[in-house]
């Protein structure tokens, strides 16, 4: 009965980071209501100043969602993602806090399933994975492939990091893990997201996966170059000796 | 206990199974001063070995990007009707 009671009052904090994200923030905003019709969320938005009228946007949505359930918490400019989620976090009134991209390629369909399993497993933290059965990528170009294959070969056999894909940002926290574990965080962009769950791991949190799919971005294309491995190797050095 | 320790707890356990393996001399000598060469080369092809399988059985939704449109159009449909901005200009 207490267990009952305790499910049952799961709220779950939805941390979007956005920077000039003014068609996608409505559009993730419809989708996430859309497929979490029972579950009890609140959506954050931690704008950085976009100039693009993003804000605009996001008080738009509010009249029609609820302040309640869409909480603007914007800031100045941009101050980069890890300071993002802390800043999301104060705001959060849930104890379950996901984290995920504004720009389309984490679709929220997929968060049902990510309650599920923490639900059925009593996980920690929860973590899409586009490497497995069930999940999988569009848009990549076989370079990319081989690049993404090879970085995660590395450092699965430098770190043992206990989980399948390592630099995926769509996840799913038990608020308390989440301020634990970034406190102790310091790198930035993606390997800061490596670091995150690799620390999780060594501190012994429980952590489960579930097959996401990832479509890349509708209107332009990541960049992958020299610049961006050299980062990914230093960060696997880096973690490598420091965790 | 840290990673890095693990690991090179790991290597000077094997350096020691290697230094063993010198001194009692069943394999012949030659046979065994190449043996970490054997290791760090057989530990590559692995490595090289597991980024082509995974780059061959690289799962791919192309499906995914179809279905993406029609939410897409779905959700702008519905946003527009109540007086949200949905235009990327």
């Amino acid at each position: 009965m207490d267990e009952q009671h305790q499910k049952d009052k799961d709220k779950y904090s939805i941390i979007v980071p956005t920077y000039n994200e003014r068609l996608n923030i409505g559009l993730i905003v419809y989708l996430l209501f859309k497929h979490l019709r029972d579950v009890d969320f609140e959506i954050i938005v931690v704008d950085d100043g976009s100039p693009d009228g993003t804000q605009d946007v996001v008080k738009q949505l509010q009249k029609v969602y609820g302040e309640d359930r869409i909480l603007l918490r914007a800031r100045p400019r941009k101050l980069g993602l890890g300071t993002a989620y802390i800043h999301g976090m104060k705001h959060a009134s849930g104890n379950f806090v996901v984290i995920m991209d504004a720009d389309l390629s984490h679709h929220p369909k997929y968060l049902p399933s990510f309650i599920r399993k923490q639900k059925e497993t009593g996980a920690d933290i929860v973590t899409g994975t586009r490497y497995v059965k069930g999940g999988g990528v569009h848009g990549w170009t076989l370079m990319r492939k081989l690049t993404s294959r090879g970085a995660n070969v590395l450092a699965q056999t430098l770190l043992w990091p206990g989980v399948s894909d390592l630099t995926g940002s769509f996840r799913l926290y038990r608020k308390s893990a989440l301020e634990d574990i970034i406190s102790r965080c310091v790198t930035k962009g993606y390997v800061f997201q490596m670091e995150m769950i690799v620390r999780a791991s060594r501190k012994g949190y429980h952590i489960e996966e579930v097959p996401i799919t990832f479509v890349d971005r509708v209107y332009g294309s990541s960049k992958l170059g020299g610049s961006e491995i050299v980062q990914y190797l230093k960060g696997v050095v880096y973690l490598l000796v420091t965790t | 206990m840290k990673h890095i320790v693990k690991i090179l707890t790991m290597i000077m356990a094997i350096t020691a199974l290697w230094a063993g393996l010198l001194q009692v001399s069943m394999i012949p000598r030659s046979h065994t001063w190449l043996l970490p060469i054997y290791f760090v080369v057989s530990l590559g092809c692995y490595g090289l070995l597991m980024v082509g399988v995974g780059l061959m059985n690289f799962p791919t939704c192309p499906q995914e990007a179809l279905l993406l449109q029609k939410d897409i159009v779905e959700a702008k449909e519905y946003l527009m009707q109540r007086g949200v901005n949905v235009s990327t200009i």
